[in-house]
C-alpha cells in the first residue's frame, strides 16, 4: 500500500464534536509522528476517550479532520483502520476463547492468512512473554496478562500507529511500569507511533511529546522535556495547563 | 482465500466456539423445544386433531405438526440469543474489536448473521435427531432438503436480532424482547396452530398471523422437510430478511444508528 508522502501516522486537524449541547472536543488539532510514544494527558472528562473512538471510527467524523498515514478517516476509514492497532480503555477479549483463539479471531477479522497469521501469533506471543499462556482461556489470566494479550492482539496485523486508550487502568504498579517500558521499548525497535491517553503523569518517559488536552481543548502539544524545562516537572505543568480558568495556551509545537 | 472469506471463516469459527464452551445454552436450546415436542405435544395430541393439509397427505399427530414450528422455535431464539450475546458484547467492548476491522461493516455485520445461522442449524440438526429417537418422523431426504429453508429462516430470524441488538441499548432492556418481540411472533403464527383453526377463533389474529414473517419461516420448515417448496413463504422469508438486515446495517452505521444514540445519550 504507497503511503501519502511524508504523513504523519495520526494528524488531528481542528476537529471539534459534541455529545448534543454538550462540547467534547473543541478545535482539537495534533500530530503524532512514527516511531515514539505521545502521551494525550487530561484529566477524567477531557475528551481524550471520545478521540481515541473517533480516530477508531467508532463515531462518523465530524468537522475537523483526522487523518492516519495520510488516509482521512472521513473518505478511506478502511484504509484507515488497517493501519492502526487499537487497546481500548474496556476489555475486549473473549473471556471464554484461548489466547491463540482471541489472536486467530483478531487476524481473520483483519484478513491475515493463515499461515501468516500462525507465524505473527507466535512472534508477538514470544515478544510479550506470552508463548507459555497461548492455550489458556483469557479467563483464567489476570489483569496484566489480559493487557498483554491486548497489546499482542493489536501488532498482529503489523500496524504502523498503536492507540492505547488508559491500558494501565485496574492494573498494579509493577504491572504498570512493565507495560510502560514494553511499549516504548515497541516504539523504539518498531518505528510504531503510538497515542498513549492517560491520566497519570509518571507513565509519561522523558522522550515522549505529550498533547495535555483538557476541557475539551488541547492546552498544549509540547515534547515532555520541554514542558518539564518550562515548569520545572512535569506534575507542575499537568497542573498549571489544566488549572481554572486555563491559562494563555502554550505555543504549539 | 480473500479477506473477507477469511474473516467470515474466522467469525464463525468464534461463534461455534463461544457456542461449544457454553454447554448450558446448547442444553438449553434443545430442552425448551423437546418439553413442548414431548410433554406440550403429547398433552394435546387428544384435544387437537390435524387434519389432511398441505403438504401432508395423511391425518397427522399434533406431535408431527408442531415439530416444524419447534425447528423455528430453536432458529427464533438462537436469533434473540445472538441478539442478546451482541448487546453483551457492545457492552463489554467486545464489539469494538468487530466494528474496527478494516471489512466493509455490512460485510461483518453479515459473517456474524451467517455464524449465528450455522449455529442455529447445528442446534436444528440436534433437535431432528432426538425428536426421530422419539418417532416423530419426517421423510428421511427431509433432512437434507430442509437445508436451504433453515438457512433462509436462521437468516431472517438471525438478522431480526441484529436489528434488536441495534435499537435495544443495555442489556436490561432485553426483557422486553422476549414479552414484545419472541412471544407474539412465536405465538402468532402457525407454529402450534393451522391457520384455518386461527381463522375459525378470529379473522383479525388470523390476518395478523397470516403477515407474520415467521409464519412464513415455519411454512417454509414445514414444506422442505416434506420435499416441497413454499415459494410465497420463501419470498416472505427473504424480503423479510433483507429488510431486517438492511436496518441492522443502518443501525449499526456510527453516523446513524445506535452508536451515535448512544454517544449522545
Amino acid at each position: 500500500m504507497t503511503e501519502p508522502a511524508a504523513a504523519a501516522a495520526l494528524a488531528v486537524r481542528s476537529l471539534s464534536f459534541a455529545y448534543g449541547p454538550r462540547v467534547a472536543l473543541d478545535d482539537v488539532s495534533f500530530r503524532v509522528p512514527a516511531g515514539g510514544v505521545t502521551a494525550l494527558l487530561g484529566p477524567n472528562g477531557a475528551g481524550k476517550s471520545t478521540l481515541l473512538t473517533l480516530t477508531a471510527g467508532l463515531l462518523r467524523p465530524p468537522p475537523g479532520s483526522l487523518t492516519v498515514l495520510g488516509h482521512d478517516m472521513a473518505t478511506a476509514p478502511r484504509k484507515a483502520l488497517a493501519r492502526m492497532g487499537i487497546v481500548f480503555q474496556q476489555p475486549t477479549l473473549d473471556l471464554d476463547l484461548t489466547v491463540a483463539q482471541n489472536l486467530r479471531v483478531f487476524a481473520a477479522l483483519h484478513g491475515l492468512p493463515r499461515r501468516r497469521t500462525e507465524a505473527r501469533m507466535a512472534e508477538e506471543l514470544d515478544r510479550l512473554d506470552l508463548t507459555a499462556r497461548a492455550g489458556e482461556k483469557v479467563r483464567a489470566l489476570n489483569g496484566g496478562h489480559r493487557r498483554r494479550v491486548e497489546i499482542a492482539r493489536a501488532l498482529l496485523h503489523r500496524p504502523a500507529l498503536l492507540l492505547l486508550d488508559e491500558p494501565t487502568v485496574g492494573l498494579d504498579v509493577p504491572t504498570r511500569a512493565a507495560l510502560v517500558a514494553h511499549v516504548h521499548a515497541l516504539a523504539l525497535d518498531d518505528g510504531l507511533a503510538v497515542l498513549w491517553t492517560t491520566h497519570l503523569i509518571d507513565e509519561v518517559a522523558a522522550g515522549d511529546r505529550v498533547v495535555v488536552l483538557h476541557k475539551a481543548k488541547v492546552r498544549a502539544e509540547a515534547p515532555a522535556a520541554t514542558l518539564v524545562a518550562d515548569h520545572g516537572s512535569l506534575a507542575n505543568a499537568f497542573a498549571a495547563l489544566t488549572a481554572d480558568p486555563p491559562p494563555v495556551q502554550e505555543a504549539a509545537q | 482465500m480473500t479477506a473477507p472469506l477469511i474473516a467470515l471463516r474466522g467469525i464463525v469459527i468464534r461463534e461455534i466456539l463461544r457456542f461449544v464452551h457454553q454447554r448450558s445454552r446448547f442444553l438449553g436450546a434443545l430442552v425448551r423445544p423437546l418439553i413442548w415436542l414431548l410433554v406440550f405435544a403429547a398433552g394435546f395430541r387428544a384435544a387437537l386433531g390435524v387434519s389432511i393439509m398441505p403438504p401432508y397427505e395423511t391425518y397427522i399427530t399434533y406431535e408431527v405438526y408442531i415439530l416444524p414450528g419447534l425447528v423455528g422455535m430453536i432458529q427464533l431464539f438462537n436469533g434473540m440469543q445472538s441478539s442478546l450475546s451482541m448487546v453483551y458484547d457492545r457492552e463489554m467492548g467486545s464489539m469494538r474489536v468487530l466494528l474496527t476491522s478494516p471489512l466493509p461493516r455490512w460485510w461483518l455485520l453479515t459473517c456474524k448473521l451467517l455464524a449465528g445461522t450455522v449455529v442455529s442449524i447445528l442446534q436444528v440438526y440436534a433437535f431432528l435427531l432426538i425428536a426421530r429417537a422419539f418417532g416423530i418422523d419426517t421423510p428421511g431426504w427431509g433432512l437434507l432438503a430442509v437445508l436451504p429453508a433453515l438457512v433462509a429462516s436462521g437468516m431472517m430470524l438471525g438478522a431480526l436480532g441484529l436489528l434488536l441488538s441495534s435499537v435495544i441499548k443495555q442489556l436490561e432492556n432485553f426483557a422486553g424482547v422476549m414479552n414484545f418481540v419472541v412471544f407474539p411472533l412465536f405465538f402468532c403464527s402457525s407454529a402450534l396452530y393451522p391457520l384455518w383453526k386461527m381463522r375459525e377463533s378470529s379473522v383479525l389474529l388470523y390476518q395478523i398471523c397470516s403477515i407474520n414473517p415467521f409464519t412464513h419461516a415455519v411454512e417454509l420448515i414445514r414444506h422442505a422437510l416434506y420435499l416441497q417448496i413454499a415459494w410465497q413463504a420463501l419470498g416472505w422469508t427473504v424480503v423479510a430478511a433483507v429488510i431486517f438486515m438492511a436496518l441492522a446495517v443502518i443501525g449499526y452505521d456510527p453516523a446513524r444508528g445506535l452508536m451515535r444514540r448512544k454517544a449522545e445519550a
